[in-house]
């Protein structure tokens, strides 16, 4: 299964999950895993997702994630894990 | 599982620190679009070229979309010209109209360059391969997305002392015709010794002729990251110092292989190799010289820089190697003066000089590259430096480049600007003894001896 990671960096303010996963769950996009820290004073989070049975396609996922945080003021990204495993694990 | 904390690493490697995929090089086989006619040959290579990179820039970028990493270029390189033509080119100006057609098939496809207006005449020069060179002024000055190399000399050959007489001359035409440009045609010119046939950087890459009919080489870059993780072990022993080359060397090369593979496959092309270089631009925070500094140089040129590139070039190597599963290219660190602010800074504060730059080529990849010099400097000159660099690279059995740009109309103290990747070079001075009765001797300099290693 191809998982996908989505970072979510930006001030600290009410919602940032709530309005990321209801895209999400719109989308029908799993999600498996959560982790989040706050690194002086931002917030910063990551989901490692299941898109294989999204209804969008992963540009498009992509770019309407993107529109997403900067509605609320953050920086939304969403990339192929094999990029991280391939870079942190031999 | 994938953690937070190495999300962020790579992340910040791309956002901060101008970790990027510097190219995506589509090597593809003209050696099927030989004829008699040399308008033939012109359509069967526009045919060749935008059929097989028809999706080249298009699967580029959504790569680039899909991990989130830049890809900065996506290039072609071609068989070398000289051989294409030989069979149909009977003048100067029917090379011209190859190099052409390349041009237009280059903007068809949306490449920013394509490299392979080539000749290798490392021993000795056919016809066809000597109009191919007298052709290079006329073809880089009329082109815009063409780039020429001319390999001068190998190992196993020595070198062809008549070629690099010629090529002194063709490099100072082609500075006279691109005169209103600050002589940039010279910027997409090269000269070679122990010329890769896999290499995919430009102004060298072309598709030698023992590779496939098309094969996917990608260059990785990132010599922001090397800084700014060596920013976090100053004053560390050489021991914390290489592995920590090495081990961002392993990172960013992993980047490169992914992408290479991801292309192949979505292209259809077999994969040919990963090249591990640091190529710097002008951007700031992406310069090999601030590396060298962070090693502990106040600037690059300094006494101790050829040890400390020696070092670099060596555990990028080490570290790239195992994260690759075909290395190739040219694999080292890139000296190039104009596209490193740091190198610039370097020329501008005294610190680096030409014979400097020379030994510096000794222990890394290419050699004197996008060098601004005087434009009135001698063609004899520039021969003789192009046959200084060929000597290194001939018994090193390495590969040495030249790259020189004598800017028509400035001299020492001025500046030429060349713009976007290229950047802009302040002009050095250069040994002005002459060396005029040794290049005009004619024939060849025997290949080296490989025994007695000294």
């Amino acid at each position: 299964m191809k998982k996908t990671i989505i970072t979510v960096v930006g001030k600290d303010t009410v919602g940032i999950i709530a309005k990321t996963c209801t895209y999400l769950a719109d989308n029908n996009i799993n999600i498996l895993d959560i982790s989040q820290t706050i690194v002086s004073d931002y917030f910063n989070m990551m989901m490692i997702v299941d898109m294989n049975k999204a209804t969008k396609k992963f540009g498009v996922v992509a770019d309407e994630l993107e529109e997403l945080g900067k509605s609320i003021g953050v920086i939304i990204k969403c990339q192929q894990e094999d990029i991280f495993n391939s870079m942190h694990r031999i | 599982m994938i953690n937070i904390f190495e999300v962020n690493e790579t992340n910040d490697m791309i956002e901060k620190e101008n970790l990027d995929v510097r190219t995506i090089t589509l090597g593809i086989s003209l050696l099927d679009c030989c004829s008699e006619d040399v308008d033939k040959t012109c359509d069967k290579i526009y045919e060749k070229i935008t059929h097989k990179a028809e999706k080249l820039v298009s699967v580029g970028e959504d790569i680039s979309h899909e991990f989130g990493i830049p890809i900065v270029n996506k290039r072609i390189s071609v068989t070398p010209v000289s051989l294409i033509g030989a069979s149909s080119c009977r003048s100067t100006d029917d090379f011209v109209k190859i190099a052409k057609t390349l041009d237009r098939a280059a903007s068809t496809v949306g490449i920013n360059f394509l490299g392979g207006y080539s000749a290798l005449v490392s021993k000795g020069m056919t016809s066809a391969d000597e109009m191919l060179i007298r052709s290079i002024p006329e073809a880089l000055s009329t082109t815009n997305l063409v780039c020429s190399s001319v390999n001068l000399g190998s190992t196993k050959t020595g070198i062809n002392m008549d070629a690099v007489r010629l090529m002194g001359e063709i490099i100072k035409e082609t500075a006279e015709k691109t005169r209103d440009n600050d002589s940039i045609g010279c910027a997409k010119l090269v000269v070679f010794c122990n010329a890769p046939d896999d290499n995919p950087f430009m102004a060298g890459a072309f598709h030698g002729v023992t590779e496939a009919d098309s094969i996917i080489n990608v260059g990785v870059s990132g010599p922001g990251v090397v800084k700014y993780a060596l920013e976090k072990v100053r004053g560390e022993s050489f021991e914390v110092l290489c592995e920590t080359i090495k081990k961002t060397a392993f990172k960013v090369t992993r980047v490169g292989q992914l992408v290479a593979r991801e292309a192949s496959n979505m292209l259809g092309v077999p994969f040919g190799i990963v090249d591990l270089s640091l190529a710097p631009t002008p951007a700031i925070g992406d310069s090999v010289a601030d590396i060298l500094c962070e090693i502990g140089l106040e600037h690059a040129g300094a006494p101790g820089t050829t040890a400390a590139l020696a070092l670099l070039n060596d555990q990028v190597k080490k570290g790239g190697v195992m994260a690759s599963s075909y290395v190739g290219g040219l694999s080292g660190a890139f000296i190039p003066v104009s596209e490193d602010q740091g190198m610039i800074d370097a020329v501008n504060a005294g610190a680096l000089t030409l014979e400097k730059l020379e030994a510096m080529t000794c222990v890394c990849s290419v050699g004197l590259d996008m060098i601004a010099i005087p434009g009135d400097t001698k063609a004899t000159t520039i021969s003789g430096i192009i046959a200084d660099e060929m000597a290194i690279g001939m018994v090193n059995q390495k590969t040495t480049a030249v790259r020189l740009i004598p800017v028509i109309g400035k001299g020492v103290g001025e500046k030429a600007e060349f713009g976007g990747l290229l950047g802009y070079a302040p002009i050095m001075p250069v040994n002005g003894f002459s060396c005029d009765a040794f290049v005009n001797r004619t024939g060849r300099i025997p290949a080296p001896i490989h025994s007695f290693k000294n």
